[in-house]
């Protein structure tokens, strides 16, 4: 093989590699997806939605779950991403050129990727320690702590998009920069908040780690944020690991609702951002 | 400008309204300044909550802790060791494989893939960071780790004995779970992060640079492994760096499939543990002062091991951004 058809061989089989790489990374999203519509797709009936959780061996369903994370995950949300999106707000408008802005952000992106365990075991101390029992409100603040880290990038990132010269036209008439803000940049970038905060939305409707120290379980049905509150994840990680057949059922019909819901989220805000980006 | 009767009629309309719009822009800077800073605080507050629980077992165990094997609830002696190995091979074994398939991915989407594809690829592979961890647990242990542990297990403790280092590693009875399976949905997990960075690092590359290389006769791999990567390296070691932050806290798909034994062992294929699954397993029912302490003990390192490595990462993906502002 003389230089020349090495060079191509290499080439070749580098590539080829390349796609193999791509082909294996897509074949484990369609094998998950496909596992959780063969498995959970049969145990969903309405059951699932009209029924508590049961105990071993009766029938039953999530309703009690679901209500609980959808809670736990509104709660989070409202108390989160107005806190993430004024500090985002402070990072791109009035950050600039400080020293604290930098800062902030580079410990902003440590509690993005921060492990979510710790942040339940933070709250943990933080809440259910001087409460003296788990609730509701420990789960939802867990899950804000989540949210915000997010929010905060997404909005600084959106807001960065907004043109200067848009701030400029609205100071040269007079504009206090409060009213540049909330007014002309907040409404210019709005579709990229919201993308931000449907993320957020979709990314703690997943979390489970936090809320196995904050939230706890509740087999019962129960919508009061100062008690134990059932929840998605945490149900279907007790069920999964249980040796009942029928509760195994359960978390598979509990995994596929999860899944397919964080899913569809994740389209919609991606489609958000396109319709943002064809404005422009 | 010296039109001062007019400026005179102006003032005090224009300062009312000013004085009002002032103190509004006072309040409104003072509120986003006040929640930026809240950030900033909360992972104070964590590490400093982590401190007050940890202490207990920190003044009992000290930096001993680091490397004891003992776990014993009963006799109150806890080491840290087991989980803290358990951790880094896992994210070893996670990085090992998930390295090289990212790289293939960002190269295709960049370099091979046509226009059309791009984005439909890319898509997919972010879906896969948006499934929850608990979906991979679920699947790892009901779906993958029989099959693992029917076809392939025996199939590679066979083919390996013997060997001198292999041998040792992929030795023991084919459970399924275990390192090995952690290893490798960690590695499916943290691939699409990883991915990402690197198509977006790989992004900035001015194509004048890939194009000269082109038109000297370079093959599309010369190009990627003679121009793009040395160009890129610092943004590329970041986002591996940020990926292995994303694994070494990964808790609910590891607690399915490590096993949760605290046990120290050559095999991959054996039961572990890992700092996340000790803590999702124990917490809670953790009693006595000590046994609590010292598993927010466990999380203190956790935190800080993933504290060095994204602020490694965060800080050369910023030098990386800075080249990539001076090109443009």
């Amino acid at each position: 093989m003389n230089l020349y058809q090495r060079r191509r061989f290499v080439n070749a089989f580098n590539l080829t590699a390349s796609m193999l790489a791509t082909a294996f990374g897509l074949f484990w999203l369609a094998w998950l997806l496909w596992t959780l519509l063969s498995h959970g797709l049969q145990w969903l009936s309405w059951d699932v939605f009209t029924m508590s959780t049961p105990p071993p061996g009766s029938a039953g369903g999530l309703k009690n779950a679901i209500v609980g994370s959808l809670l736990m995950t509104f709660m989070g949300v409202m108390i989160g991403a107005p806190i993430g999106v004024l500090a985002g707000t402070f990072l791109s408008e009035f950050g600039r050129g400080s020293r604290m802005a930098p800062v902030i952000r580079f410990v902003n992106d440590i509690l993005l990727s921060a492990p979510s365990i710790i942040i339940g075991v933070f709250i943990y101390e933080l809440v259910v320690v001087r409460m003296g029992h788990f609730s509701g409100w420990a789960g939802a603040l867990a899950l804000a702590l989540i949210v915000i880290p997010l929010v905060v990038r997404t909005t600084e990132d959106m807001l960065r998009l907004v043109p200067d010269t848009m701030r400029e036209a609205a100071a040269a008439l007079g504009a206090p920069q409060w009213k540049v803000v909330t007014v002309i940049v907040y409404r210019a970038a709005r579709a990229g908040i919201l993308t931000g905060i449907l993320l957020g939305i979709a990314r703690v409707s997943g979390e489970t780690a936090p809320l196995l120290f904050t939230a706890l379980n509740n087999q019962f049905w129960s919508a009061n944020l100062n008690q134990p509150i059932a929840n998605l994840p945490v149900v279907i990680f007790q069920f999964a690991m249980s040796p009942y057949e029928d509760w195994q059922h359960l978390a598979w019909a509990g995994a596929l609702l999860i899944t397919l819901s964080i899913l569809g989220l994740n389209i919609l805000a991606r489609i958000f951002l396109r319709t943002r980006r064809q404005d422009y | 400008m010296n039109d001062t009767t007019h400026t005179a009629a102006t003032v005090p309309v224009v300062s009312k309204a000013t004085r009002r719009g002032a103190m509004a822009d006072a309040a409104f800077r003072g509120a986003t300044r006040f929640f930026a800073l809240l950030v900033f605080f909360s992972v104070i507050g964590i590490v400093i909550s982590l401190l007050i629980g940890a202490w207990p077992a920190m003044s009992k165990f000290g930096v001993g802790f680091l490397w004891s094997k003992e776990w014993n609830p009963v006799t109150d002696q806890f080491g840290g060791a087991v989980a803290i190995f358990g951790t880094l091979v896992s994210s070893m074994i996670a990085l090992l494989i998930a390295v090289p398939v990212s790289f293939g991915i960002a190269l295709f989407i960049t370099e091979l893939a046509p226009r059309w594809l791009k984005r439909p690829v890319g898509i997919a592979v972010e879906l896969l960071a948006a499934i929850p961890s608990i979906i991979y647990g679920m699947w790892g242990l009901f779906v993958f780790a029989p099959l693992f542990a029917d076809h392939v297990q025996p199939w590679l403790t066979d083919h390996t004995a013997g060997w001198p280092i292999l041998g040792a590693l992929f030795d023991g009875p084919p459970m399924g779970i275990g390192m090995f399976t952690a290893g490798l949905i960690l590695a499916i997990m943290i691939t699409p992060f990883i991915a990402a960075v690197m198509r977006d690092v790989f992004e900035i590359v001015p194509g004048v640079l890939k194009e000269s290389a082109y038109g000297l006769g370079a093959t599309t791999w010369e190009v990627v492994r003679h121009v793009v990567l040395p160009y890129t390296r610092v943004g590329v070691v970041g986002g591996i760096m940020l990926g292995l932050g994303r694994a070494l806290g990964e808790t609910m798909a590891v607690t399915f499939v490590i096993g949760n034994a605290h046990d120290l062992s050559t095999s991959l294929f054996m039961p572990g543990n890992t700092i996340s699954s000790v803590l999702a397993n124990e917490f809670t029912e953790a009693v006595g002062e000590i046994y609590t302490s010292s598993l927010i003990y466990l999380g203190l390192l956790l935190f800080l091991i993933t504290f060095v490595v994204l602020a490694l990462a965060k800080l050369l993906l910023l030098r990386m951004g800075r080249r990539a502002g001076r090109q443009t």
